[in-house]
């Protein structure tokens, strides 16, 4: 028995991660390292109107102030800043117009990804905005889209068309001295996805985003900001790869979400950067900011993540209830298999009146990995009825890996209520028997046992990206329980 | 005798304290505990108070406390009152062996030190360091550890005198031992207080440790017990706190528990301006269990902060905690879970559970049960709710003519009582109980002469509602 299993964590821990090629494209980087320049430089390519080199260079002046948090439980040499490129693009030639013109190399690359655009636009209805390194290279799907006067389109596009907009909204949910990586991320955004949702209208497509490093020692920081005006609706899926290789790449994003009045957004992602080999080398580090803020009355942010890649993920998508009866949702699974640390979790702070919340993180632990639940519940003074339910739920495969759980409850209203509960466990001998004996072998006991923990999340997801994640699950994890 | 004045200099002027009197402090020292002494000394001028920035003191304001003034006393005194007056102290149907300090110095008018037939050692611990040196040398300042923060570095220097008791292999003691830590100054004074208790293998005592102020004097207490729990050996601790709303408490407990040992401990915090109980446990041999429980009824701006450590470090270990509050006016309250499972603690079940009730908007709950686990064969689990009273428990007492305040109360009551259940003497069980209602009525308050000197089970205050028409 204790022979079958080594057997199956070792052909779980050799399961490859099949995103990790690398494409030949041409590209145009800028120089190493961080300065003053470089942001001036990243905002001339960006050809953006001074405003925003403005408040690029005042986020990067506080950045200089900052120090690097280190209260994360995930352990790691210190970063090189000076030793990152902060700017790739796609070489472009001037303005496509359709598919044909893109580089074939890139087409290529997004279909090896599972992401043909042109099939993706066909078959399922979805509108996707792709971004290769820094750079959104393709938004397809975006003509119907405009019917409806929905805005959806690459962030340097929208600073050029639409810059009150992002004037106005850039920075209220995320302002950039929120924390060190949000303030880096302020001063060298490098493009994004934008998205406007006017009032009343139910997005008809699943909006998506794919973000891709390719160049090597470059640094990925892009942006998304959500708008979602008075009474309207959109499900919004991000994904994300990036080749194998054996140094550390950084990618810290941001992304800000804005509800207003009884508006939902429904925000979807499944993280699968390049994780780093089996002796924990190499690997994405993965510092993102995510904050929604319900601004209006029965406005409702719903994150949902399923975060299997990266070597170090950091990353709390957070929502604000501002708005009187709003709420949010925070939906988890998280998988560290091998090296891999994550620290992740919700930030839900109660500030409106019969405001909701409910967080359900699932964690999967396998190998040597650290997994670590971290999340904030605050009912503020006056969120009167407020209610928030938490559940996280760790499950340990292998004896050599870490679950932890840090919940912050924090109460200032005798009339909400507020309940936390967290259980850790392994996958019982009870179970295992139970399914042996029926004649399903011990790998695809696992992973039915596997999925079925994850259901109550992967439920959440849109359909498109259910499937992928339940791959992802397979991959990363059947069979590695000890 | 010197003055403590100002917040920012408190500390300087503890470590000046420190260099003037410390041939005075460290008078009964065996060499080795002078030397422990003066490397705490310098741990504390290294780190300092603790502050809210430091993870585990967020959320609980030690300004206040530390800007107040404070006088230290480097020899016995004894304050404005006869000691006989002082220590009317008992729980009424239990005899029990009693032990007392009063303002941070042990109190006994025959012996400091008593040793018993059976071998069981109490009293005095500065009498104790002089006359067991090899007690001290194994298991003094072993088990605390002095870098954990300001107080722990700054109660090795500083302490003088505290509880000593010893209980030999094999011995079970059968009447619990009270300890009454009573302060009573006409000033406010800064006190260290250092206890250390050893059970012997396959021993058993029960103590029940309370502290009390007598008077509204401002009084800062940081004292750290270390507790050492051998093969077998079973404790039961019970701590009651009822302090003036000026008082400051710094309680940390540092438990080593070995192989099959049991530890049950129970707080009950009924008043205090500042009470911060620290337990750290560790299961340090293979079927130790630690059961850790605590009740506070606070209000006004009173504040409790319950630490909690467990360190699973051996393979099937039990810890359960249950800690439950509630919080009235502008009260609030703290607790930190923390359960650290190490790699090779499997078969381990660790449960936490933290339940508040906050009767006003100014009140404030804080909770944070924390895992860490590294081992995967485990149980573990942990829940912390922050709400109110039940509608529907307060809508069927009051649809059977109870009025709403006392349907409050005796919702309250019960809310509380889960807690005090687990103790397990009876006539303690229904002390607390007692207290617990007068507590909820507003009706305990600091006597003039002794908080927990009530009159006696004869005055027991009844609900006002004849429970037979329930």
């Amino acid at each position: 028995m204790e022979e079958e299993k080594n057997q199956i964590i070792d052909e779980v821990t050799r399961s490859e991660y099949k995103y990790g090629f690398v494409s030949d494209i041409e590209m145009e980087t800028a120089p190493k390292g961080l300065t003053e320049d470089t942001i001036r430089y990243i905002s001339a390519k960006k050809n953006e109107p001074e405003y925003f080199l403005e408040a690029r260079l005042k986020a990067f002046r506080h950045w200089q102030s900052l120090e690097e948090p280190d209260w994360a439980h995930v352990d790691y040499p210190p970063i090189d800043y000076q030793d990152i490129i902060y700017y790739a693009a796609p070489k472009k030639k001037p303005e496509l117009e359709s598919l044909d013109e893109v580089d074939p190399e890139l087409i290529e690359t997004f279909n090896k990804l599972g992401i043909s655009l042109e099939e993706q636009k066909r078959l399922s209805g979805v509108a996707v905005d792709a971004v290769i390194d820094s750079v959104s290279v393709k938004t397809t799907f975006s003509e119907t889209l405009e019917k409806y006067g929905i805005i959806f389109c690459s962030f340097s596009e929208a600073v050029q068309k639409h810059p009150e907009l992002v004037k106005k909204y850039m920075g209220s949910a995320v302002p950039y001295s929120d924390n060190y990586f949000a303030a880096l991320n302020s001063a060298v955004y490098s493009d994004g996805s934008f998205c406007y949702i006017p009032k009343g209208v139910r997005c008809p497509v699943e909006l998506s985003t794919y973000f891709r490093i390719n160049a090597a020692n470059t640094g990925q920081f892009e942006r998304t900001l959500i708008i979602a005006d008075e009474g309207s609706y959109v499900s919004y899926m991000e994904g994300c790869t990036a080749p194998m290789r054996d140094e550390n790449q950084l990618h810290a994003a941001i992304v800000e979400i804005i509800a207003f009045d009884n508006a939902e957004v429904k925000y979807s992602t499944v993280q699968n950067w390049y994780p780093g080999n089996k002796e924990g080398k190499g690997g994405i580090y993965n510092f993102v900011t995510k904050r929604g803020i319900c601004r209006g009355v029965s406005s409702k942010i719903s994150w949902t993540q399923v975060e299997t890649g990266s070597a170090i993920t950091w990353k709390y998508p957070s929502c604000i209830l501002l708005g009187d009866h709003s709420v949010g949702e925070f939906y988890s699974v998280a998988v560290t298999n091998n090296y891999q640390q994550a620290d992740t979790g919700s930030k839900m702070i109660h500030i409106g009146k019969n405001t909701r919340s409910t967080i359900i993180s699932k964690g999967i632990s396998a190998g040597f990995s650290n997994n670590s639940y971290r999340g904030l519940v605050k009912i503020m003074k006056n969120a009167s009825n407020a209610r928030n339910f938490s559940q996280c739920d760790s499950l340990l495969l292998g004896d050599q890996c870490g679950a932890h759980t840090f919940p912050y409850i924090q109460a200032e209203n005798h009339t909400s209520i507020v309940e936390h509960e967290a259980t850790t466990s392994k996958i019982s001998e009870d179970q295992m028997f139970y399914c042996n004996q029926r004649g399903i072998d011990t790998e695809s006991a696992i992973g039915l046992i596997v999925n079925g923990y994850a259901k109550e999340v992967l439920s959440k997801l849109p359909m498109e990206f259910a499937v992928e994640a339940q791959k992802l699950l397979a991959i990363s994890l059947e069979g590695s329980v000890g | 005798m010197s003055k403590i004045q100002d917040s920012t200099a408190l500390k300087k002027q503890l470590e000046q304290m420190f260099r003037e009197n410390s041939k005075l402090i460290s008078s009964h020292d065996q060499p080795f505990i002078s030397k422990a002494r003066e490397e705490a000394i310098i741990s504390f001028s290294d780190i300092g108070f603790p502050h809210g920035q430091m993870e585990d003191w967020r959320n609980t304001d030690l300004n206040k406390a530390l800007s107040g003034k404070y006088t230290s006393l480097f020899k016995p005194g004894h304050g404005d009152q006869s000691i006989d007056q002082i220590f009317k102290c008992n729980i009424h149907e239990l005899e029990t062996d009693q032990i007392s300090l009063l303002n941070g110095w042990y109190i006994d008018t025959k012996k400091p030190l008593v040793k018993q037939e059976n071998g069981v050692i109490s009293g005095s611990l500065a009498k104790a360091m002089e006359e067991y040196p090899e007690i001290f040398e194994k298991h003094y300042g072993k088990y605390a550890d002095k870098d954990k923060d300001g107080f722990q570095a700054l109660n090795l220097a500083f302490a003088q005198d505290g509880f000593f008791i010893y209980v030999p292999d094999n011995v079970v003691v059968e009447k619990p031992m009270q300890m009454i830590s009573i302060i009573n100054w006409s000033e406010g004074l800064f006190i260290q207080t250092r206890n250390l208790v050893i059970l012997g293998k396959n021993s058993k005592i029960t103590m029940v440790h309370c502290d009390d102020s007598t008077n509204e004097e401002a009084m800062f207490n940081n004292s750290v017990t270390e507790v050492f729990i051998d093969e077998n050996a079973q404790l039961e601790h019970y701590k009651l706190q009822n302090l003036n709303n000026q008082s400051t408490l710094m309680n940390a407990i540092w438990f080593r528990q070995m192989k099959n040992s049991s530890l049950k401990s129970n707080a009950i915090t009924l008043n205090g301006g500042l009470i911060r109980n620290y337990t750290h446990t560790v299961l340090d041999g293979e079927g130790a269990s630690a059961e850790v429980y605590g009740v506070y009824l606070m209000d006004k701006s009173q504040h409790v902060n319950n630490q909690v450590f467990i360190d699973h470090a051996k393979p099937n270990c039990y810890s359960n905690e249950l800690f439950k509050g509630i919080l009235d006016e502008e009260a609030s309250a703290v607790f930190n879970g923390h359960v650290l499972v190490r790699k090779d603690a499997q078969q381990t079940n660790a449960f936490q559970s933290n339940k508040n009730i906050l009767m006003t908007d100014t009140a404030k709950a804080n909770a944070k049960p924390f895992l860490e686990i590294y081992a995967d064969d485990v149980k573990c689990s942990h829940g912390a709710t922050i709400g109110q009273l039940d509608p529907e428990a307060m809508f069927y007492l009051r649809s059977r003519g109870i009025c709403a305040a006392n349907a409050r109360l005796l919702l309250l009551y019960a809310f509380a009582r889960e807690v005090v259940d687990k103790i397990s003497i009876e006539a303690l069980k229904m002390r607390v109980y007692d207290m617990i209602r007068k507590r909820l009525k507003g009706e305990l308050n600091i006597c003039d002469t002794c908080a927990l000197h009530c009159d006696g089970p004869n005055k027991e205050i009844l609900f006002e509602i004849d429970m037979t028409k329930v």
